[in-house]
C-alpha cells in the first residue's frame, strides 16, 4: 500500500467536518477529490495521522449567481463547471480555463476548493481568481470569513488556510457582457501542469480604448500574481501593437520565475510576454467583436 | 487501524469488503478482486494505465482510496468483453488496428475511450486526440490507436 496508515474518517455535513478540524486539525488533511492529495500520500510527502474525507458531505456541491457573482461550492467538480452553462454565459473566462485544468480523468474527479486549497501557482483556477479579484469563503468552528486571492496563496504549495479552516466556496465575479475575456497557457502537454498562464479581461470605451483591464498570470511566480502595473498602463490607451509590446515588455520585468526540469527561467520571463499579449488580443478581440468568448 | 466497510458495484456485482483505508482502489482492484487488467503505472495520475469508470465517467484509479468508491458503480476493462464472449467493436478495433504494441496502456485507453465514444459517436481526430491526451502510450506513437478509434465509431454508427 503506497499511503502511509492515518485514520479515516467520512463526515456527511460541513458542520462536522469543521468539527473534526478543530480537534483534529493540527494533524489532519483534508480530502476531497484527492487529485493533487493522493499523489503526494502515495508518495509519502504527506502523511496526516487523521484524513477528513469530505468528499460525501452534504450540500457542498453547487454553482449558483448571488448578486455579483458567480458562487461555486468548494465540492463542485471541474467537469461540472466545464459543462455548466450559467459559467459559460456569466463567467466565460472560467469555462475556458477549467478545459486546462488536468485531463478529463483528472477533471472528473478533482474539486474547486481543492485545487485552490492546495495552492498550486501553476494551477488555473487561482490565476482566474486572481484576475478577477474573486473571493474565497473559509469556514471554521467560529464561523465565516471572507478572503482575497491575494491574502490566501502565501507563497508555493501555502496558503492562509488554518488547520481548522475549510474552504467552503469561492465567488467568481461574473464579467461583463461588453467585455472580452482570454485565458491561455504553454504546457508541455495539454493537461500538464502550466508553464505560463494568462488570464485577461478587457472592456473597451465607445471610442475603442480600454476602460477597464484585468490581467494575472500563473506558473511564473510563488503565487499566481495581478499584474496591476500593466492593467494601469493599458487603461486609457487604444489597443494598439506598440501598447501590447509595451505590456509585454513590463510584464518580461515584472515576473520573478525560477528555472525548473521544465523551463529555465529565461524562458519563462520570455513566454510571459508573449502570453500577456496572446491573452490581451485575444480578448480585444472578442471585445471588439461583441462575443465575450 | 481496523478495516472500513465498503459496498460497491464492480461490472455489475455486487460486493462487500473490508479494507484498510490507506489502500488504493487500484490495488484493491487488482488485489482484491484480482481483476488484474487495471495496469498500474505511475501511481500519481500521469500516466493513464490505470484508468477505470466510476459511475460512468473515466478516472484514475491509482487516485482514489477503495473506501471512496464505497457505494459506487465501477468498471474495469473487464467489463467490455461481450456476453458471448467476443471482443467489444473499440477492443477489435485496437486488434485490427495494431493500435497496441506491449499492450501495457491499453486497458486505460480503452476504458477512457468506451465512455467518450458514448458520448461522441462520430468524433473528429482532434477530438480523439484531446481524449487520449491522458494516456500515455510509449509504443504506437498514437496514429493506430486514431485509426482504431475511427472504426469503432463506424462500426457502432453503422
Amino acid at each position: 500500500m503506497k499511503p502511509a496508515k492515518f485514520n479515516y474518517l467520512r463526515p456527511s455535513s460541513m458542520e462536522e467536518a469543521v468539527h473534526y478540524l478543530s480537534e483534529y486539525g493540527e494533524d489532519a488533511k483534508v480530502l476531497s477529490g484527492g487529485q493533487s492529495l493522493i499523489p503526494l500520500l502515495n508518495m509519502r510527502l504527506s502523511t496526516p495521522k487523521y484524513l477528513i474525507d469530505i468528499g460525501r458531505a452534504e450540500g457542498l456541491s453547487y454553482i449558483k449567481e448571488d448578486g455579483e457573482s458567480l458562487v461555486i461550492g468548494t465540492l463542485t467538480k471541474h467537469t461540472e463547471i466545464e459543462k455548466s452553462e450559467l459559467v459559460k454565459g456569466k463567467c466565460p473566462l472560467l469555462s475556458e480555463a477549467i478545459r486546462w485544468v488536468g485531463h478529463e480523468q483528472i477533471r472528473n474527479r478533482g474539486t474547486v476548493g481543492g485545487s485552490i486549497a492546495h495552492g498550486d501557482p501553476s494551477a488555473e483556477l487561482p490565476c482566474v481568481l486572481t484576475a478577477l479579484r474573486g473571493e474565497i469563503v473559509i469556514v471554521d468552528v467560529n464561523g465565516e470569513e471572507i478572503v482575497s486571492p491575494e491574502d490566501f496563496f502565501l507563497t508555493y504549495m501555502l496558503t492562509s488556510l488554518q488547520p481548522d479552516q475549510l474552504v467552503k466556496e469561492i465567488r467568481f465575479p461574473r464579467i461583463k457582457p461588453t467585455c472580452g475575456s482570454a485565458f491561455v497557457e504553454v504546457a508541455r502537454r495539454h493537461g500538464d501542469f502550466g508553464l505560463v498562464e494568462v488570464a485577461a479581461v478587457v472592456d473597451l470605451c465607445e471610442d475603442g480604448r480600454f476602460s477597464d483591464v484585468k490581467l494575472a498570470i500563473g506558473g511564473v511566480n510563488s503565487v499566481p500574481t495581478l499584474l496591476e502595473d500593466v492593467e494601469r498602463l493599458l487603461v486609457g490607451k487604444e489597443p494598439t501593437e506598440e501598447i501590447f509590446n509595451e505590456a509585454g515588455d513590463l510584464t518580461m520585468e515584472l515576473v520573478e520565475p525560477e528555472s525548473d526540469l521544465h523551463g529555465t527561467a529565461e524562458y519563462r520571463r520570455e513566454l510571459s510576454g508573449t502570453m500577456v499579449i496572446r491573452a490581451l488580443k485575444q480578448a480585444t478581440d472578442r471585445a471588439q467583436g461583441g462575443r465575450v468568448m | 487501524m481496523e478495516g472500513i466497510k465498503i459496498h460497491l458495484k464492480v461490472n455489475g456485482q455486487d460486493i462487500s469488503r473490508e479494507v484498510d483505508p490507506r489502500l488504493l482502489l487500484s490495488d484493491f482492484i487488482r488485489e482484491n478482486l484480482l481483476l488484474t487488467g487495471t495496469h498500474i503505472g505511475c501511481e500519481h495520475g500521469v500516466c493513464g494505465a490505470c484508468t477505470i469508470q466510476v459511475n460512468g465517467d473515466p478516472v484514475r484509479s491509482c487516485l482514489m482510496l477503495a473506501v471512496q468508491a464505497d457505494g459506487c458503480e465501477v468498471k474495469t476493462v473487464e467489463s467490455l468483453i461481450q456476453e458471448n464472449g467476443e471482443l467489444s467493436h473499440l477492443q477489435q478495433a485496437f486488434s485490427d488496428n495494431h493500435a497496441l504494441q506491449c499492450g501495457f496502456c491499453t486497458p486505460g485507453f480503452l476504458m477512457t475511450l468506451s465512455s467518450f465514444l458514448e458520448e461522441n459517436s462520430n468524433p473528429s481526430e482532434e477530438e480523439i486526440r484531446k481524449c487520449i491526451s491522458g494516456n500515455l502510450c510509449r509504443c504506437t506513437g498514437y496514429s493506430n490507436i486514431i485509426k482504431a478509434v475511427k472504426q469503432a465509431a463506424q462500426t457502432v454508427s453503422n
